[in-house]
């Protein structure tokens, strides 16, 4: 199975509460656009806590 | 953009910025570089703060003020509520701030005292050599160049990535950072003159709703939430909605505001060879309020001192950096972070009814002055049947 983070960024309101739980350091705040390294373990964590949600892991067989 | 300075700060907030000043004015070059390209939006505040605590840093000044605030109000669960004096709010009390107006002004003090700054100017890295930080990869106007600094001052909020960049572990835990969601609403049946905060695992699991005036009829309304509460269809911005639905049906929103707030505790170490981390970046909003401005210029400008006294006597390592972390943990705002966390901690465990009982009791306390220990020793008398939690806490707070 295949995991990745998907960034709807029409909702997302870039304001970086993910980047600060983020345990790998994957994401990061460049002014108005989220960005996602390949550090990212599809963990999750910033899905949950995004106020808007704006972040998701999908998941594909 | 100078390719060296003695002291370069990262995020001109309202931390870097009292850096910055407070740098230049001990007689030190210093940068400001901030990745937006304004200071002070989007904003990522409910914009209260503390009469008396700011003005250690700032004469007040009408233009970043929206509201003078007299006294807070505590809605609990049930519906009861606990009006606070101002003396007894103490740091509660103030200002509702205009942060747009109040954040371009403090860097603006930076700069006319003599500090460069620019924006949409992004640190992309930390420069460290043989363990000593020694400035910051700079993206500026499609370029990228290494600014050099003697110390290097992390200021770059709760997005921090430049402590990260340096090896200190920065996560926050996700139960221990509030996601927030705020409306700035006009037309709103308020009391212009008071702060109001709304409790109850219904409301706002594990947080508040506040209610921050900005003037006649509107006021930043919003919600911070537990990271662990948080999830598909119970978001802050869910919640917010439906508190919004019931308090202020007809109120219109002209602006959304989103943002997280740390309420862990502090970084285990602030600083290292050559770099201090300060404000959100180290982790120092409130833990029960999430008030996190004057922390912010609090430390800055601390950090902005010592870095100019461990630069003139030759010495930046980590060991001489340490004034600035004992200062800091000795503070009131230290220990106001630590027996604050505590509480935090107690508070979290309370369901809806407890936290009635309390704050129904806690009207009938009378205190001229406010004081944590007093507040817990009489809500011990008032509620005997909270006995052994209630002496857990006072025993926590020492
Ligand atoms: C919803 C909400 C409500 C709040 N309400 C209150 C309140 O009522 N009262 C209160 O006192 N506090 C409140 N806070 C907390 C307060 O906003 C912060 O504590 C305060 O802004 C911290 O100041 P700072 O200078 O440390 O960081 P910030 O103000 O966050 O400034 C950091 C700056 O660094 C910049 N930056 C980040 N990374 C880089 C980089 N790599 N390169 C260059 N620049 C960078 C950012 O763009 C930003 O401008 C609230 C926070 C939120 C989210």
């Amino acid at each position: 199975m295949f995991s990745m983070l998907n960034i709807h960024r029409e909702v997302c309101g870039y304001c970086g509460a993910c980047v600060s739980v983020c345990p790998e350091g994957a994401l990061e705040l460049i002014d108005a656009y989220l960005s996602v390294s390949d550090v990212c373990v599809n963990c999750g964590i910033c899905a949950r806590v995004c106020p808007l949600g704006a972040l998701e892991v999908v998941h594909e067989e | 953009m100078k390719s060296e300075y003695d002291v370069l700060v990262v995020g001109g907030g309202p931390g870097g910025a009292t850096a910055a000043k407070a740098a230049v004015e001990a007689g030190l070059s210093a940068c400001i570089i901030e990745k937006r390209p304004a200071i002070g939006t989007p904003v990522r505040c409910a914009e209260g703060v503390g009469e008396e605590l700011l003005a250690e840093f700032i004469d007040p000044d009408p233009r970043w003020i929206a509201a003078k605030i007299d006294g807070a109000r505590i809605i609990a669960p049930d519906g009861g509520e606990l009006n606070l004096s101002p003396e007894m709010a103490g740091n509660e009390v103030g200002y509702v701030l205009d942060r747009k107006i109040f954040d371009r002004e403090l860097v603006w003090q930076a700069a006319v005292a003599g500090a460069d700054v620019f924006v949409k100017a992004r640190a992309t890295d930390a420069i460290v050599e043989d363990g000593v930080v020694r400035g910051a990869v700079v993206e500026y106007m499609g370029g990228r160049k290494e600014v050099r600094a003697k110390v290097t001052v992390a200021a770059d909020g709760v997005e921090s990535k430049f402590a990260r960049w340096c090896g200190m572990d920065t996560a926050v835990p996700m139960a221990e950072l509030e996601t927030c969601a705020q409306y700035l609403m006009t037309g709103i049946d308020i009391d212009p003159s008071l702060t109001v905060f709304y409790l109850g695992n219904e409301v706002a699991p594990e947080g508040y709703v506040w209610v921050f005036p900005k003037g006649e009829r509107r006021a930043n309304v919003g919600i911070g939430i537990s990271g662990k509460k948080s999830g598909k269809g119970h978001r802050a911005r869910d919640y917010l909605e439906t508190f919004v639905r019931r308090h202020f049906p007809d109120g219109k929103v002209i602006e959304l505001i989103v943002g997280g707030v740390s309420v862990c505790r502090p970084l285990a170490c602030t600083v290292a060879d050559g770099l201090i981390v300060i404000g959100d970046a180290a982790r120092l909003s409130d833990p029960i309020t999430g008030g996190g401005i004057y922390n912010a210029m609090y430390t800055g400008n601390l950090a902005g001192k010592v870095a100019a006294d461990c630069i003139r006597g030759g010495d930046v390592s980590r060991e001489a950096l340490m004034v600035y972390d004992r200062t800091w943990r000795e503070s009131p705002m230290g220990k106001a972070i630590e027996r604050n966390y505590k509480i935090k901690e107690f508070f979290i465990t309370l369901d809806d009814e407890k936290l009635n009982t309390l704050i129904n009791s806690a009207k009938n306390i009378e205190m001229d002055k406010f004081s944590t220990l007093t507040l817990v020793r009489e809500l011990i008398q008032h509620n005997p049947r909270m006995l052994l939690e209630l002496q857990a806490l006072k025993k926590s707070l020492g």
